[in-house]
């Protein structure tokens, strides 16, 4: 139980993003993304079960939790990525934009066009830093200047200055943190409505991660975005909402908490979720 | 016991031995890389000493003939660049095909795995056992006759698995992390298969196809099976026309009882090295080309 004698978190919770606006709860903003009863397993595993969450628009929601609480396996539910495991399943609903990703005739390709993502590990094509950008737009029959496209891509991720002048050279030359960028930048150079990162920074070292951070603030201008990430200060620093996510008995995730980022780090409704961010569940 | 860190004599004793052992190791391992090497180096110089002499432009461009001094490999060259030329046309798209199904589409299912095995197994049949399934298939029951396609169909078959086994090794290469991330770009799997999948993977898989190669072209039994003739003074012209390889040309030349044959034998195994060594140049260049290929 929290009671008044306990001690508040160690996290040192910033000024939420969105000051401005009042942040209404989660069930009342516009979501983007809807999950309802959703249940993940790897073959007999079953890694996530009964998740319900609205990703609201335009709004950044992290998804925190110890290691193993199904965090990566959410978010992959989210674009269809999770079933490209052998043996992988979903049970419940994913609705985007009102309509269920799961529904029989959906196609996932363009669900994965819509909702882009960035991995834990940068993975640029070993190709040319214009070809990385251009790639998604060629494949989804982008019919407009590529040039100005892959310009427009890169200047959004913050890149543009730093590769401008090295277009043709090959993306793995870049460091890391660069490399995380241009990521970004091929991710949104699609024009998805949702971009998907999990855990995007893990990679990284502290300044290439403050540089995301930025970015991703910026980007939550144009886009939906949902980040997981094992870092707390990361999600109190960048985040409006926060789900946090347990394991339970099965070992299977489940979610605990939800709501607006300030509220869930100082006034955690859950012990739970009081306990993990205080550092008393790893 | 004079110092608490001092091991006692047994022990160094022990250490003697344990050190000896290592040295000794280092030795053996030494005289094992030596003895490829010193094989190799052997066979060279034998060939050289044997065959430099006859070589000429004039070996290249003659026929076989009966008189040694005249004697070249005109024909078996050609009859060789034919076989391998059409062995590469028939077995590199099918052999590359289905090691893209198995690694990239198929299902893990019986039926696969039961493909996988037998793909592995037939690896290993040797190689005369192709001879004979090319001379009753495609000699007899389709009724090609000794040609170069028969032949080319049959070494097709000897290569077929080394060209899945090690093309599939070329597709595994590549990170799983590069078809995630163009699936969620929004590619389709053919898409991701075919820009990202199949170019990371081109250089070691062109490596292992021009290596599976250059054992067809080194391949004798099958082909003498096949029906490929020991004289061919003749130019082959076509896939459907009689032909000869070098190594059949060579080993013919072997079996005569002339030293001046067994000399324009030697020249002809440098000629053959000469090939298979400007093969693996090639597939060299070729994963250079692909390491450092700029798309735009």
């Amino acid at each position: 139980m929290v009671s008044q004698e306990a001690p508040g978190p160690s996290v040192q919770v910033p000024v939420p993003r969105v000051e401005r606006e009042a942040l209404r709860p989660p069930s009342e903003e516009e979501a983007v993304i809807e999950v309802r009863g959703l249940s993940a397993w790897y073959g007999p595993f079953r890694a996530v079960k009964g998740i319900d969450l609205r990703v609201p628009r335009r709004r950044i929601t992290a998804i925190i939790g110890p290691s193993g609480s199904g965090k990566s396996t959410l978010i992959r539910c989210l674009n269809r990525m999770h079933e490209l495991v052998p043996g992988a399943r979903v049970e419940g609903q994913v609705l985007f934009e009102g309509q269920d990703i799961y529904a029989p005739g959906v196609d996932p390709v363009e669900v994965r066009s819509r909702i882009g993502m960035v991995f834990q590990k940068p993975n640029p094509f070993p190709k040319s830093i214009f070809e990385n950008v251009a790639f998604g737009l060629r494949i989804n029959g982008y019919r407009g200047n590529l040039r100005e496209a892959v310009e427009r891509s890169l200047r959004a991720a913050a890149l543009w200055d730093e590769v401008r002048d090295k277009l043709g050279q090959n993306a793995l030359r870049l460091s890391g943190g660069q490399q995380q960028r241009l990521c970004i930048a091929r991710a949104i150079a699609v024009e998805p409505e949702v971009v998907l990162m999990d855990e995007p920074c893990s990679a990284l070292d502290p300044i290439a991660t403050l540089k995301i951070e930025d970015l991703m603030r910026e980007l939550s201008e144009r886009y939906t975005i949902v980040i997981v990430t094992h870092n707390m200060q990361q999600a109190a620093r960048v985040s409006d909402y926060t789900a946090v996510l347990m394991m339970d008995e099965d070992r299977a995730g489940y979610l605990v908490e939800f709501g607006p980022t300030r509220e869930v780090f100082t006034n955690p409704r859950d012990p739970r979720t009081e306990a993990y961010i205080t550092g008393r569940i790893g | 016991m004079t110092t608490a860190t001092a091991r006692g004599q047994e022990w160094r004793r022990r250490l003697l031995l344990r050190n000896v052992a290592g040295v000794a190791a280092g030795v053996l391992l030494r005289l094992a890389a030596a003895a490829g090497i010193a094989a190799l180096v052997l066979l060279l110089v034998v060939v050289a000493r044997d065959g430099l002499d006859r070589l000429s432009w004039d070996f290249i461009t003659s026929y076989p003939s009966r008189i040694a001094s005249r004697a070249g490999i005109r024909s078996a060259l050609l009859g060789s660049l034919w076989v391998v030329g059409l062995t590469g046309v028939l077995a590199v798209p099918v052999g590359i095909g289905a090691a893209i199904y198995l690694e990239e589409f198929a299902p893990r299912n019986w039926l696969t795995r039961l493909i996988e095995t037998n793909i592995n197994n037939l690896a290993g049949v040797p190689s005369i056992v192709y001879g004979l399934l090319g001379l009753a298939l495609f000699v007899r029951a389709m009724d090609l006759g000794r040609t170069v396609l028969a032949g080319a169909l049959t070494l097709s078959l000897v290569v077929l698995p080394i060209v899945i086994v090690s093309a599939r090794e070329g597709l595994r290469a590549v990170p799983y992390s590069i078809r995630e991330a163009s699936l969620a770009l929004g590619a389709t799997p053919w898409q991701t298969v075919w820009h990202q999948v199949l170019p990371a993977a081109l250089g070691p898989m062109m490596t292992g196809v021009i290596l599976a190669l250059s054992r067809a072209i080194g391949e004798t039994a099958p082909l003498i099976t096949v029906g490929a003739l020991l004289f061919v003074p003749f130019d082959p012209r076509g896939p459907l026309d009689s032909f000869t390889v070098l190594p059949i040309q060579i080993f013919n030349w072997i079996s005569r009882p002339q030293p001046a044959f067994h000399q324009a034998a030697a020249a002809g195994i440098i000629v053959l090295l000469a090939v298979l060594l400007g093969m693996n140049a090639v597939a060299i260049a070729i994963r250079y080309w692909s390491e450092r290929r700029r798309q735009w």
